[in-house]
């Protein structure tokens, strides 16, 4: 299978690369990690006049702590996070999403940028990043815009993202000193896409719960936040009863749809499982940290 | 596939400068070429397979430098300026390469349309992990398919290889 033609540039900087996206209007596609962009174009669904290359562009590969918080470039490949010792401990939630996308090879190339801006309703960045309470930083021709992982995501592969802008950054806030979080995944085999999967991430403060991040895979239109379940349990001592209601929440604002990989019913009672699950092993990792 | 005949390309091909198993070629590709086909059909290399051009089989796993890839799933123009490893690209003037030897004598391959790739899986996980567990090796070799054998065998050449490997100090 081949894409359609396209004009190809690889600028090597964002300025250049800004500059040829505006002079395209919306028919250029960004290129990081091409996993999922060159798929989609050899089966023709997509068929940009122009494909704005930004593997040139030095700086963008690199994952950092900042202020606290992480700081992960457009050019950071799965991989990179799968091997990051900084992405265990307090952001286990994106250690243990790294190793369960796709397959290796893949996860070498694969960008988690860039897996944010493709937007498929089960990406497991999606969900890991919104749990954790990431954002995007976004440039475009008026400068530099920062978008929740929320509003980023419009539907399935429809992101808030302009035509003419760039996802630079994504930025996750630091997590406190107690945190802890996971990510499980159901796929039917090894790279498969999610069947479901339940990202959590919780901050204690004093210890009860400060913060709860909760997102969904594969049980929406595109990744889900399970709001009501995060809000129970902000300031809540997490008991069993806590755990159980935030997992029944969860199931409740799940929106599966029946198809190959299972019923609809079913995989929202994964997510009432992997959400009770979850729950506990974030709870255990953050309070292994707070073992002198 | 360099050639279109009939078909206005301007601004739709590149000048690329790739080095495959150590021979620097520069021509002008389509920009839409896929880097299979640039090995395939510009460079004549047909030990890299096309298997279910989706992604999916790793039968056309390539190393980019030294780093395994899909060449199904990757552009010829963004190979330039960069070392792809072939099959080809394996043996030396010694004769064989360890893990060639080794898929040879544990018998890890049946129909040996996976081979290239998963011998270029291993040898990356080698250069990086010189004694994986079996564990790793699985894991390593996770997006590379074989419909034949089962991985028994093929696990057990990456083993042989990795021994072999370490005895040569390479």
């Amino acid at each position: 299978m081949y894409p359609a033609s396209f004009e190809y540039q690889a600028p090597a900087s964002i300025d250049e690369a800004l500059t040829i996206l505006e002079r395209y209007g919306d028919e250029a596609k960004v290129l990081a990690g091409g996993q999922s962009l060159l798929p989609l174009m050899k089966l023709r669904f997509a068929s940009p006049r122009a494909l704005v290359d930004l593997n040139r562009i030095e700086g963008l590969g690199e994952l950092f702590e900042d202020n606290g918080g992480l700081m992960i470039g457009a050019l950071v490949r799965h991989a990179q996070c799968e091997r990051a010792e900084l992405l265990r401990g307090r952001y286990g939630v994106l250690g243990d999403a790294a190793p369960q996308i796709s397959d290796p090879i893949v996860r070498n190339w694969g960008t988690v940028a860039g897996s944010l801006a493709h937007a498929d309703p089960q990406g497991d960045w999606g969900s890991a990043l919104m749990a954790a309470g990431a954002e995007l930083q976004a440039r475009g021709p008026d400068g530099t815009r920062t978008i929740p992982l929320d509003e980023l995501f419009q539907g399935p592969f429809t992101t808030s993202l302009e035509p003419t802008e760039i996802a630079v950054w994504v930025r996750v806030p630091d997590p406190g000193p107690n945190a802890g979080g996971t990510y499980l995944k159901l796929e039917r085999k090894v790279g498969d896409f999610a069947t479901v999967g339940v990202a959590v991430q919780l901050s204690f403060d004093n210890g009860k719960v400060g913060r709860a991040g909760i997102a969904l895979t594969g049980v929406g239109p595109c990744n889900l936040r399970a709001t009501a379940a995060e809000e129970a349990l902000a300031g809540a001592e997490l008991d069993d009863d806590a755990i159980r209601s935030a997992a029944d929440l969860a199931a409740k604002g799940a929106d599966p749809r029946s198809d190959v990989r299972g019923s609809a019913d079913y995989k929202r009672n994964i997510v009432r499982v992997f959400t009770e699950r979850g729950l506990r092993k974030a709870a255990e990792a953050a309070g292994r940290r707070e073992e002198p | 596939m360099t050639q279109t005949v009939g078909v206005d390309v301007a601004g739709l091909t590149s000048p690329v400068t790739v080095t495959v198993n150590g021979e620097a070629r520069s021509t002008e590709v389509e920009n839409r070429l896929l880097l299979v086909h640039f090995l395939r059909q510009t460079m004549g290399l047909t030990g890299t397979h096309v298997g279910c051009d989706t992604s999916g089989c790793g039968a056309c796993t390539v190393l980019v430098d030294g780093v395994p890839a899909k060449s199904c799933t990757m552009l010829a123009v963004q190979a330039d300026g960069r070392q792809v490893t072939t099959v080809e690209g394996l043996a030396g003037a010694g004769g064989l390469h360890a893990i060639q030897t080794a898929f040879h004598e544990e018998h890890g391959l049946q129909c040996g349309f996976c081979t290239p790739g998963m011998m270029l899986t291993a040898t990356a996980l080698l250069a990086d992990n010189p004694d994986p567990s079996e564990e790793e090796i699985r894991w390593a070799l996770s997006g590379n398919i074989c419909r034949c054998t089962g991985y028994v065998n093929i696990v057990k050449a990456v083993q042989a290889a990795g021994a072999a490997l370490r005895e040569e100090g390479r």
